[in-house]
Order: C-alpha cells, then structure tokens, then sequence
C-alpha cells in the first residue's frame, strides 16, 4: 500500500517529463492559451488543476472498489466536478481577486480532458498514494509548462514579470525586466503568441530527448559511433 | 413468469443505481458544506469588491449612507445602452441626495459592448466612469481600463471626473471628431463608444434625477439618512 521511492521518482518523472501533459500529451490547450498572458496567472491556473488532479486521483483510487465498472465515466466525473466546485468556491472566497482573474476556467478544469484521463488511466487502478503522486505531478508538470510559456509570453508581451502577484501577495509589485517605455508585443499577448510559444517549448523538449536518445545510443554502440570511445 | 436471469439483471441494475446515488448523495453533501462554510467569506469579498468600485468614482466625501443598500432596480433603459434590468447606486449626505451610480453601456464598443458604472451628482453631472467589462483589443483599445492604461499618471478614464457642466454637444465627441475629448490616435472607435454613451446616459440623468433618487428603492432603507458609512 505505501509507496517506494523508485515509484514515486518514476511517476514523478513521467509526469514531469516524459507524459508532459502540455508538452506530449498536448491536452488543456484552452486554459493554456487563455491564462497565459502572464506568469501569475498561469501558476495558479496549474496549482488549482494539480490540486484538483491530486484530490480527484486520490478520491478515485480510494473508492475504486466501490465503483462498478459500468457506471465508473459518470461517477468518476461526480467526483472530479464535485472537488472542481470545492475549489472553485475556496478560491472565490480566499483568493477573491485572483478568482475574478481566472474567471471561467477555474469551473471548466472539470472540462480538462488531463483530469478525466488521469483518473481513468491511473487512478482506477493504483493504490492512494501512487494515484496522487501521479494527479499532483502530472500537475506539476502542467505547472511549470505554463509558468515557462507566461513568463515568456508576459516578458516578450509587456515587459514585466509577476504582474497581478499582488493578487496573491497583497503589496508584492512586478518585476519591471525591460525599459518602461518598451511598447510591447501585442501579437505575444493573443492566442497566436501562445501556439508559437508552445510549440517552441515542444520543439526544445523534442531536441532534449532526441540529444538524450542519441546518446544512448551511441553508448551502447560505440563501434557505430566512428571509433570515437 | 421471469426467469433466474431477469432475475439476476433486475438485482444487479438496482445495485448498480443505487451505487450511483450513494455517491450522488455524498458529494452533493461535500458541495453543499463547502458552499455553507465559503457562503460568508464570498458575500463580504462580493460587497468589498463592490465598494471598492464605487470608491473609485465615487468621492468618500459626498456621502454617509450606505448605496449598496440604498439601491433601485431600474428596467432595461435604451438611452442607457441596458438589456437587463440594473441597479442604481444611491449617494446621500445626511439625506440629501448627492449621487447615483448607475450600469451605463456602449453598444457600439469595437468589438461588442462596453459595460461601465458611471456616478453623476446631484445636478446630473458625470464625476466618474470605470469600465467594468469589455472586449477591446489588448493593447490597443483596451486603455480605457485604468488596470491596462499605460499612462498610469493621467488616466484616459479620469477624463470623465472633472467634465464642465456647461459641454455642448458638439464639445461630447472625441478630438478627432471635433470635440473635447481626448483618444489615442489609432484606436478612436472605443473611446468614441464611451464618449457617446457617457453623454446619452447624462442626458437621461439629467431628465429623470428627481424620479431616480425619489423612488422606493429595493433595498427600503433610504429614509436611514444616519445610516453609518462604508469604509
């Protein structure tokens, strides 16, 4: 029942990395391309889909024997839109003005394919803890993604960084990283800015493992490799 | 006469339903807690967000009621721009009234409509415009939001607060219309669209102000002139 550390680090590494629920999986693509146009909001779009992700796994994995296999779509989204509408209503109270931010995409990470098909694919068969270490890193790994591409899309766009951070710490100020009369990058701020992000993100991701994957190859066959060793 | 496994289906069809609204019952139960405990916090953020709006365009000093209590429902009203039903805001000093705040919208926005919260004094007068939702281009028209205005010094929208009573009609356009206001070259549809409703919506004030601060409101408590300030 408890977890090894050799499963969490390779779930963990999954969901990070190789299943990179933006970046391989390319799902959430709405919220992606619409909270975005900074690194504030993207954060916290990721820390309230890994926290649903993480409760909802969890939640399933827990009652996952109770569930009977034909009804299990409508139950699990039961769940998922249950803790969806949890977090939605503490975010609206704790985080007021963040919440107005988010807006609608706070309640539609019900309609992020990633929460179902973690459930689904994980959590209906794994035990707690594992099937919330793989909701929480699968949003982890969604977090970062997002946080990289606002931070890119805030910096190319306007030229802060944080802005809006005094939503969530009151009195913070953003950074100011180019000069003030920098006249922005409108097209950076609109969902084109995002796709040509996004897809250079992927296309730096692709160039890792490809590197990686060459590597290897080259280590296990170094006779191939030009005598190089 | 049903055999063992009509039977067997009927028991396990019940189970099965019954199974879902278990848990239906469970997590509407979680909803429902968690609505209950947020429900206070999110009533005092709704309100604290509500006044801090009206601050902005409404000066502390006009009144000492409460004009989130001293409300009027007023019907959809075409010089307005309104398609619903909105609720006035009403300011008064000791009694007396000194100012509305009421949902004022630009149709003809660049793309869409513009909802704005417009205050006007006693005599009719515009002393303050915030834009409370639009559509407008980022970056280009969207300046009529003081959160997007790059001019953080002059606010586009503050041009709004010191209007002089004595504007012709002519004088309500933009600059490059002829007129008295100001508007960035390269985006003058939207702040043409606010001019103009800003202007119609005084217009209407100025016609019915004694109607709209005499009436009954909704929230019954206009004749509470002591009733303490909301800070």
């Amino acid at each position: 029942m408890w977890i090894t550390r050799d499963e969490f680090k390779d779930i963990a590494y999954k969901g990070v990395w190789k299943q990179n629920t933006s970046l391989v999986q390319i799902l959430g693509l709405c919220p992606l391309l619409a909270v975005t146009t900074n690194l504030v909001n993207g954060v916290m779009l990721s820390l309230a889909t890994l926290l649903v992700m993480g409760l909802s796994n969890f939640a399933v994995s827990t009652l996952r024997h109770f569930i009977p296999y034909e009804i299990r779509i409508p139950v699990f989204i039961l769940i998922a839109a249950a803790l969806v509408t949890v977090v939605d209503l503490l975010m609206n109270a704790y985080l007021h003005g963040l919440y107005l931010v988010l807006g609608i995409f706070i309640p539609l990470i019900i309609t992020n394919c990633i929460v179902l098909a973690r459930i689904e694919a994980f959590a209906a068969k794994n035990p707690p803890l594992q099937a919330a270490s793989d909701g929480a890193m699968m949003g982890v790994g969604m977090l970062w993604t997002l946080a990289l591409i606002g931070a890119l899309r805030e910096v190319i766009g306007s030229g802060t960084l944080f802005s809006g951070i005094d939503l969530v710490i009151p009195g913070a100020l953003p950074l100011h990283l180019l000069p003030t009369d920098y006249p922005g990058l409108l097209l950076a701020i609109l969902p084109p800015g995002a796709f040509i992000v996004l897809g250079c993100i992927i296309a730096a991701k692709n160039w890792i493992d490809a590197r990686q994957m060459t590597g290897q190859l080259k280590q296990a066959t170094p006779a191939s490799a030009g005598g190089s060793v | 006469m049903s055999t063992p496994a009509e039977k067997h289906a009927f028991r396990v069809s019940g189970e099965t339903a019954l199974t879902l609204v278990a848990f239906i019952v469970f997590f509407t139960a979680l909803l429902a807690w968690a609505f209950l405990f947020t429900k206070p916090t999110i009533e005092q953020s709704a309100r604290a967000e509500k006044m801090a709006v009206l601050n902005q365009i409404l000066p502390v000093r006009l009144y000492n009621n409460d004009p989130l209590a001293d409300t009027l429902t007023l019907p959809p009203e075409p010089e307005l721009g309104t398609t619903a039903p909105a609720t006035i805001y009403r300011a008064r000093l000791s009694g007396k009234p000194s100012a509305l705040v009421i949902d004022v919208v630009a149709p003809d926005g660049y793309s869409g409509n513009i909802k704005m919260l417009a205050a006007f004094n006693a005599t009719g007068q515009v002393i303050g415009v915030r834009v409370i939702e639009h559509k407008e281009t980022p970056g280009l028209g969207d300046y009529i939001d003081p959160r997007k205005d790059k001019n953080k010094d002059q606010l586009w929208i503050n041009q709004f607060n010191q209007v002089p009573e004595d504007l012709s009609a002519q004088q309500w356009h933009v600059r490059k219309d002829g007129g008295d206001f100001d508007a960035y070259a390269g985006a003058t549809v939207t702040p043409r669209a606010v001019v103009k409703a800003i202007y119609k919506a005084q217009q209407f004030v100025k016609t019915h102000r004694q109607a709209l601060f005499a009436r009954e409101g909704t929230g019954g408590r206009s004749n509470a002139p002591t009733e303490p300030r909301l800070q």
